[in-house]
């Protein structure tokens, strides 16, 4: 039941009165990450991402199953379905996924409580996606995989070793 | 104590300069900024930061009082936690400005009417506690506190209202004791103690039904599961013993006594409790979690007892903060941890119990499951030479108490410890619980390993877990999630429909359609064919079973595999399943191929309720049935009917307000 809306001249309870500082919800807010390759406004863009059920899920293991993914974000909600990400040419995960939920809080759960927290030992990040496009479940970088697998210079055991430009050196 | 002049402190500036350029709206931010940070971290202390923040807000009173008063009066309802510095700073406010503190106080009278009157209990109570703290600080004569807390437990004498309306008004009388007991007590004894034979009266007659219903544990060793106002009544009744000194409990104020001493004080309007209605909905009792004694933590401060008041005010501030905080993680567990009265109690102790007691809270806990065990990671992470050792010590005690927990609670405790050491890479010391591999596997120990060892594996992968727990924990390992397909071996080339099976495959693999699928299992004969109806579509649990398993074989790859197979081939399962029986047969097989997969089991019967391959019915009737008695036990079972009953659910709540909808469209149309 909603509270009763303010009077003039009066001290009652404003509707839904609350305080900035318990409004607070940083977890769930938009990062500074825009999809470069979104065909759209910058406006729209932002639009569908605050409406949106689906995450993006990065620095996954190479190793790491569909299966684990739906485990695990499932404990935040139902899953609509996941999407893994693909090397473009080898067709093999390459560390990232999508996953959407049916319901946009339960996509906000997760990003309060399971991005930051570990999957296969590795700390996973989670971001808001506009939504899935057929070709986006592939790798951008110019070998096939993820740009950011490209340039790393550490080796990363569950993302291949080294980087792709070490690797050809 | 030095009091600072308010404009050293860099907050309060110089106020009237500033405020002829800004707007309105940055003002009131402005505002509830400065009152919502005092008693926050600073570099002064928190009789100057008040005492500078009255002064500035005093300064604002002739423009700005009715925002002012709302911020009060709304920090009043939705920060508890720090209701005596709030307290103490209209205190202050009353002893510069008295009718500013009699606009407050009427402000918060309408305010908790408001609240009754809309079901806010639980707001309501901070309210009350707040007024009755507020005698402390010389705003509220102490007789008008005692005459609104008469009117309050004489609504036990009300004929005809439902317990938990009582229960309500004594709670609020009660829980307001810790704070301002000693003052009314001082002031009316005799008052006091008519109230509190009332109060014992009645909870002596109050039914306590639902106990056993809410209790984590049914045994009563090592700690009682107490209801909520047996607990509280034990609680005050030792307060008043020790003449209502209560030690726990920061009170600004008292540095601020001679100040508000010279303060006049209002009288409490009279107040009438408002009476029950239909719409009335009051709070559910509660049983009152305890895991922890002074015994568990011999090397720190002492634990307080279960039934001393600082118990009963640390556990309220926890349970608030963590209301207050729990969309922001880190702030919530940095909030926790920066309780005062650090090194006088056990915090640690304080803070997982707490903890646990949301998580385990029967029917629901109050938030989320999945926040509790990112919570106690980030208190990890800030204490990580302490807490991971409380957090252990709370497993160890929580496994040796399985025999008696309700199973609700055990199924928590796995997604919970699961899930959690799945974040530290699956480190425990597994060989502690080798009692369990004494004990017959049903028993709730080795049960609850078995459990714990299969969500470990949705987490990871097979091997991961058998490398994770010694040999002899072998037979609690969860089964190798493999498929098992009935034509997949030469060796059965025997059973009826093997061949359709090889053609099936076949055909699927070269992308055949629905049609040539239909066409290919015509020839599987029909063990009942007597009960042939004449339509043609009859029960043909040999067909299901080949296309079903076929299917499944093809697609085990990954739930995608599996998901995409459904789908391409929707219109030859709806058609096979379309009988009852049909439908239960479909899970038969389901559960035939993938019974060392119930992760999978669960996600296919998910997708064909959703695709409408199987209904509710089905599942239900799938899960009664005596061929799956045997795994009746097993938590997979109970998360796939849990599952589908809250599918059920928003499916009809939707439906529900799309009928809604659709009425009021129709009246709004009808008007025209």
């Amino acid at each position: 039941a909603g509270l009763a809306s303010p009077r003039p001249g009066c001290a009652a309870m404003s509707s839904g009165g609350t305080l900035s500082i318990l409004r607070s919800d940083s977890y769930a807010e938009l990062s500074q990450y825009r999809d470069q390759h979104f065909r759209g406004t910058r406006y729209d863009q932002e639009r569908l991402l605050r409406k949106s059920c689906t995450l993006y899920v990065g620095n996954l293991s190479f190793y790491t199953t569909e299966e684990q993914i739906h485990e695990l974000f499932g404990k935040s909600g139902d899953i609509k379905k996941v999407i893994m990400g693909l090397d473009k040419v080898k067709k093999t995960a390459c560390g990232f996924c999508f996953v959407e939920y049916y319901a946009r809080g339960d996509a906000e759960n997760a990003m309060r409580y399971i991005n930051g927290t570990r999957l296969d030992d590795r700390i996973i990040r989670t971001d808001w996606d506009a939504g899935f496009k057929e070709g986006r479940q592939y790798g951008r970088g110019r070998s096939g995989g993820q740009v950011r697998d490209e340039y790393r210079q550490d080796y990363d055991a569950g993302r291949g070793g080294y980087g792709k430009t070490v690797q050809c050196q | 104590m030095s009091r600072r002049r308010h404009s050293d402190d860099s907050d309060a500036g110089q106020p009237h300069k500033r405020r002829r350029t800004s707007e309105p709206s940055e003002i009131e931010e402005r505002l509830e900024s400065l009152i919502c940070r005092v008693g926050e971290k600073s570099n002064s202390s928190l009789e100057s930061n008040l005492e500078g923040l009255a002064g500035v807000l005093e300064a604002d009173l002739p423009n700005y009082k009715s925002k002012i008063l709302r911020i009060l009066c709304t920090v009043a309802r939705l920060l508890p936690e720090k209701l005596t510095v709030y307290t103490t700073l209209v205190g202050l406010l009353n002893a510069r400005n008295y009718n500013f503190g009699g606009e407050f106080v009427e402000a918060m009278i309408r305010q908790l009417k408001e609240c009754l009157k809309v079901n806010m209990y639980n707001e309501a109570v901070h309210l009350v506690r707040f007024l009755s703290d507020l005698v402390n600080c010389h705003v509220i004569a102490a007789p008008s506190m005692v005459a609104m807390f008469e009117n309050f437990v004489s609504v036990t004498q009300e004929e005809d209202v439902p317990q938990v309306r009582c229960d309500w008004y004594i709670f609020a009388f009660l829980s307001s004791l810790p704070w301002v007991g000693k003052e009314l007590y001082e002031k009316k004894d005799a008052e006091m103690d008519r109230l509190l034979s009332q109060t014992e009266s009645y909870l002596k007659r109050r039914q306590k039904i639902h106990v056993p219903m809410l209790q984590v544990w049914t045994a009563d060793k090592p700690h009682p599961q107490e209801e909520y106002l047996d607990c509280l009544w034990s609680q005050i009744q030792k307060l008043k013993k020790d003449r209502w000194q209560e030690r726990h409990i920061l009170r600004p104020y008292l540095a601020f006594d001679s100040v508000l001493c010279e303060a006049l004080q209002h009288n409490l309007p009279p107040f009438t409790p408002p009476p029950h209605t239909e719409d009335s909905v009051y709070p559910m009792p509660r049983v009152i979690f305890r895991m922890f004694d002074y015994t568990d933590d011999p090397e720190g401060p002492v634990m307080p007892g279960s039934h001393s008041v600082e118990r009963f005010v640390i556990e309220e501030n926890l349970h608030c903060i963590i209301k207050s905080h729990w969309k922001e993680r880190k702030t919530c567990a940095a909030q926790l941890l920066s309780y005062p009265g650090n090194n006088k109690i056990p915090l640690n102790y304080h803070i997982v119990e707490v903890i646990f007691a949301e998580l385990f809270q029967l029917p629901s806990p109050p938030h989320i499951e999945v926040m509790y065990t990112t919570l106690l990671i980030e208190l990890c992470k800030l204490q990580p030479g302490s807490l991971p050792q409380v957090l252990a010590q709370a497993t160890e005690m929580l496994y040796m108490r399985l025999d008696t927990m309700n199973t609700t609670c055990v199924d928590r405790f796995i997604n919970w410890f699961s899930h959690h050491l799945s974040n530290f890479q699956f480190r425990w010391s597994w060989e502690d619980w080798s009692d369990c591999l004494t004990q017959d596997l049903e028993k709730p120990k080795p049960k609850f390993v078995r459990e714990v060892l299969e969500k470990c594996m949705r987490l990871s992968y097979h091997q991961r877990i058998i490398d994770i727990v010694p040999a002899s924990f072998s037979v609690l390992s969860p089964a190798n999630p493999v498929c098992v397909y009935k034509y997949g071996d030469e060796s059965n080339r025997s059973l009826p429909g093997y061949t359709v099976a090889l053609c099936l495959t076949i055909a699927i693999k070269n992308k055949a359609s629905n049609d040539e699928i239909f066409s290919i299992l015509k020839d599987v004969p029909n063990p009942n064919q007597d009960d042939d109806d004449g339509e043609g579509f009859t029960f043909n649990p040999l067909k299901i079973e080949v296309f079903v398993q076929t299917l499944l074989h093809l697609a085990a790859k990954s739930f995608s595999h599996s998901f995409s197979a459904l789908a391409k081939f929707h219109e030859v399962f709806k058609t096979l399943a379309e009988s009852d029986e049909g439908k239960l047969h479909v899970l038969r097989v389901v559960y035939e191929v993938w019974k060392n997969h119930p992760q999978m089991i669960a996600v296919l019967v998910d997708k064909m309720i959703r695709t409408q391959i199987v209904d509710c019915a089905a599942v239900a009737n799938w899960i009664f049935s005596s061929e799956l008695a045997h795994d009746f036990t097993r938590f997979y079972i109970w998360e796939i009917l849990h599952s589908t009953i809250r599918k059920m659910n928003k499916h009809v709540l939707k439906i529900h307000k799309e009928l809604e909808e659709t009425k009021a469209r129709l009246a709004r149309q009808h008007k025209r």
